[in-house]
């Protein structure tokens, strides 16, 4: 049977066999021992009419819990933020869409002009010099920013806070298995960095510090004393943040982090299930060099026109090889581009706004969670737009009772922490309403009650 | 030409006081959030971001994106990216709001539509690549990679053997080296045939026990099917060697033969190639990995799994080699791949490869009086030419690329495989029309001509581009990269 996305027929096939001068499709495929072919169909469901597919398809996506069903307090690195409607419509655009990496850049100047666009974006917010087009995910950028601190420092261990999120510090660990860099813990017991401790064990082995604000208790860690602590060592200060909070925050760049990543994702991308997502990456300009990913740069034309390229090329894979400093080739480009969509149109007072909405939001919830009789704030320092709460009854059991009143109620910490077994995660974006806060707090009453 | 060029930043578009966005009251009575912050984290001045307004953004990105060729409006033959159409009903389907807006951390009883998706598509893949268990979690090919060699590494230490080295061909993709060398192995490199095919004599010579893995691409990078590739995997295989299929040219062989049963133990897809999901301007891609029985344990966590009808995410996998990303692979473009492989179904997929080979042999036959084919035909997917004649005349692959811009199609990829001079790499895929394949044709031979009888004006190309040729050096040498506002 034909199919849609195919556009030779039986007759221009035939035609096109003629000129090659072969009798069939068979006789292309000479190369290929008879041994090794596949001698049946592959056993695959038979195609599906579209009308059928989408019919199979709705019905999966009903089986989810999403956030427009359900009002959603949850983040854990991945949240519920305003989403502009033209990103959706711009993003769509084909010549967008369906380009890929801007190797003719003569042909690519709008895909390169928006990814300078969002590299100086980036920097900016980070308070960082430079920023590349993007890392996978904000998990990913924390590895790849391990790796760059050892080749930098030449150093073999990284001391990371407890702090910093439990899956970023998995995929770090992945990455650094081959190298052999040694991840080292520093506790958090108060919420944030134990920064005594981390005094104690950064030292002359130590490539990093690595510190999350917030961090993934939702606590404002002090980074200033952090990149004390890391610099007095010689060692390099790594900062995870998330952009969408640096209206409000100061970025990490002008407290001292040498390299800042995050997960972008807050900036516009849709929640997807957790990707794809959005890696940040930014550094200070001596490390330039060093720095894993594709960059931007500006230059001029044979007839002096300004025009943007990929630069600093020799960093990467296609050319070094081996020697790369990443392996990362394909990015997240076009999440880079929901971003610098979404940054333009939040701009200079928008994205100052989502921070103090959040901001405001999640401590009224926070206070009015906390009065309810059994319930409690996990822990007492400084947070942002997340905080975890104590409850008098299994957090899975109160997440499950509250998803079937439509609150995605948080994320329960015990699998993350076992020393939080008794800890929901409840994240408050501008999004959510004094309305909504109310009846939450009123549902959750009842549920531990 | 390039007068009257659209040439703003949206830094350059910015009016204090314009606003692009509507964000609800503040309905809380905590009053002035920053108060609410200890002042030493709160950010002194607001950030330098644009101030414009909706349309001015609407207008500004629909321009920004006229600078691009893109597939939907150019042919686009970029070699080992399979540039084929991406059909619209996927992104209908990955826009569906009980899979764009569903958030990772839900519990699994909240998600089955989603685990379900995930674990079809694993089994597909696994079916489609003759393999026993596929992880989906690797963000693009290169991180596949990544976690494919982690999990040969993880193997063998298991079995208490220190390999160290890796051999990957010279013909290879150059994350095949960079991944390698980031799982900590070093990177041997093997000398091809001149046809690009492996050098048995010189394989031989290079396994021993030191190698854990061999990593090749079939098809080759020049567009072959490797002719002893079961020799190949067999001879690895007696040295304990595992073999890693580079799966950039999977669109060659759907239906047509298997990795897992050409013996190899590991093999990555790219969704964003062979399963239609968008390039989006250089990503997001997926790279799932598929492995043989043997190396299952080692996948990354967590592993979708399957309980009479309930779904799950398994993370009590102790000889898992870890994560690879936060979360649980780029679902929206799970869902974009899944969508394809049920609208195509087996006999749909075999077409697919049937008439991307078919498209690939037509190209070269009809250029091969005008150009040097690296190798002769049948070629799989994608041909390989040499622009090793017309560098004679002074017209170089890189010349030939800028020129067929001006002539309204994007450029194939140009000096790779490194082993081919000049090289021109071109992949049409099955979606492209006969009558674009012959557009194509004519104008590389138009070009052909041109290098002979008028290189000017391959040499002045393009002309017909927002920008004409662009100063690399000065891009390098002197780094700008953000904007600042002009003194």
């Amino acid at each position: 049977m034909a199919s849609r996305y195919i556009a030779n027929t039986p007759e221009e096939q035939r035609r096109m066999l003629g000129v090659i001068g072969a009798a069939s499709l068979e006789e292309l495929l000479v190369k290929i021992p008879t041994k090794a072919r596949l001698a049946r169909p592959l056993g695959l469901t038979p195609a599906l009419a579209e009308t059928d597919l989408i019919r199979h398809l709705k019905a999966l996506a009903a089986r989810n819990a999403d956030a427009d069903s359900h009002v959603c307090f949850m983040g854990a690195g991945s949240y519920d933020h305003y989403v502009p409607s033209p990103i959706n419509h711009l993003i769509s655009r084909g010549e967008f869409f369906t380009a890929y990496t801007p190797y003719q850049p003569e042909a690519s100047q709008g895909t390169l002009r928006t990814i300078y666009e969002y590299q100086t974006m980036i920097a900016e917010l980070t308070g960082m010099d430079v920023a590349n087009a993007s890392i996978y995910d904000g998990a990913s950028s924390l590895a790849e920013a391990a790796l760059m601190a050892h080749a930098v420092t030449d150093r073999s261990e990284i001391v990371l806070s407890r702090g910093v999120h439990p899956l970023y510090k998995r995929v770090t660990a992945t990455y650094c298995e081959g190298p052999g860099v040694r991840l080292r813990d520093v506790g958090a017991p108060d919420g944030v960095t134990d920064l005594a401790a981390a005094k104690k064990l950064v030292g002359a082995k130590t490539a990093a510090l690595v510190v999350q604000t917030p961090n993934f208790y939702g606590c404002l860690e002090d980074v200033a004393a952090a990149a004390e602590v890391a610099h007095a060592a010689g060692a390099l200060l790594v900062v995870v943040a998330d952009p969408v909070n640096l209206g409000v925050l100061e970025g990490p760049g002008k407290l001292g982090a040498d390299i800042v990543v995050g997960e972008g994702q807050g900036l516009g991308v849709p929640i997807s299930f957790g990707g794809p997502n959005l890696g940040v990456f930014a550094a200070k300009n001596e490390l330039v060099r060093r720095m894993p990913g594709r960059l931007v740069g500006a230059t001029v034309d044979r007839d002096g026109h300004r025009g943007f390229v990929l630069t600093l090329q020799t960093r990467e894979q296609h050319i070094r090889r081996a020697k790369a400093t990443s392996n990362i080739c394909t990015n997240v480009a076009l999440c880079a581009l929901v971003a610098t969509i979404y940054l333009a149109m939040l701009g200079r007072r928008g994205l100052v706004r989502v921070g103090e909405l959040s901001t405001a939001k999640a401590h009224y919830a926070s206070e009015r969670l906390a009065r309810v009789p059994g319930v409690s704030l996990r822990f007492a320092a400084p947070f942002f737009k997340e905080f975890a709460l104590k409850l008098p009854k299994p957090p899975e059991r109160v997440v499950a009772r509250l998803a079937r009143q439509g609150f995605l109620a948080g994320v329960p910490l015990k699998t993350f922490e076992r020393s939080l077994g008794d800890c929901l995660l409840v994240a408050v974006t501008e999004k959510r309403t004094k309305a909504e806060i109310d009846a939450f707090t009123a549902a959750l009453e009842k549920a531990v009650a | 030409m390039t007068t009257n060029v659209y040439d703003k930043l949206i830094f350059e578009l910015s009016s204090p006081g314009r606003v692009a966005w509507s964000l609800p009251e503040m309905d809380v009575p905590e009053g002035d959030a920053r108060k609410l912050l200890p002042e030493k984290h709160v950010r002194k001045d607001a950030p330098a971001l644009p101030e414009v307004s909706e349309f001015d953004i609407v207008r500004h990105y629909s321009r920004l994106s006229r600078m691009n060729y893109g597939l939907d409006t150019h042919f686009y033959p970029l070699g080992s990216c399979t540039m084929k159409y991406n059909p619209k009903l996927n992104e209908d389907m990955a826009r569906l709001a009980g899979f764009a807006r569903l958030h990772p951390l839900a519990a699994e009883a909240l998600a089955q539509g989603a685990l379900q998706v995930m674990h079809e598509l694993a089994q597909d893949l696994a079916e489609i690549a003759g393999m026993d268990a596929v992880s989906l979690q690797p963000a693009a090919g290169a991180q596949g990679e990544l976690a494919g060699v982690l999990m040969i590494r993880a193997y063998h230490l298991s079995r208490g053997e220190k390999r160290t080295k890796v051999l990957v061909p010279d013909s290879a993709h150059g994350t095949n080296p960079a991944s390698t060398a980031i799982a900590g192995y070093e990177v041997v490199e093997v000398k091809s045939l001149p046809n690009g095919e492996v050098d048995l004599d010189v394989l031989t010579r290079t396994l021993d026990t030191d190698v854990a893995a061999f990593m090749i691409t079939v098809p080759n990078t020049l567009g072959m099917f490797e002719p002893r590739i079961v020799e190949i995997t067999e001879l690895c295989h007696a040295s304990g060697v595992q073999v890693y299929m580079d799966g950039a040219n999977l669109n060659a062989i759907l239906g047509i033969t298997r990795p897992g049963d050409l013996g190899f133990d590991v093999c990555h897809f790219n969704l964003h190639k062979t399963f239609t999901t968008p390039h989006g301007g250089g990503g997001p891609g997926a790279g799932p990995v598929g492995v043989k029985a043997h190396l299952e344990p080692f996948l990354p966590v967590p592993v979708v799994t399957k309980d009479g009808d309930a779904y799950a995410l398994d993370w009590k996998r102790p000889s898992s080699i870890g994560k690879l990303q936060a979360f649980w692979g780029n679902f929206g473009m799970l869902v974009r791949a899944y969508t394809y492989i049920r609208t195509m179904g087996p006999d749909g997929l075999r077409s697919v490869s049937d008439n991307a080979i078919l498209n690939a042999n037509y190209i070269m036959k009809r250029l091969e009086t005008d150009y040097d084919v690296a190798v002769p035909g049948p070629c799989m997917h994608e041909c390989v030419l040499s622009a090793r004649r017309q560098k004679k005349l002074g017209i170089t692959a890189t010349d030939i690329a800028k020129r067929l811009l001006d002539l309204g199609f994007y450029a194939p990829s140009t000096y790779f495989p490194l082993i081919v001079e000049e090289a021109l790499m071109i992949e049409p895929t099955e979606t492209e029309a006969k009558e674009t394949l012959d557009q194509f044709c004519d104008a590389m031979i138009q070009i052909a001509r041109e290098a002979e009888t008028n290189p000017a004006v391959i040499h002045d190309a393009p002309v017909t581009t927002p920008v004409r040729r662009l100063d690399q050096t000065k891009a390098a040498r002197e780094p700008n990269l953000r904007w600042t506002r002009r003194a």
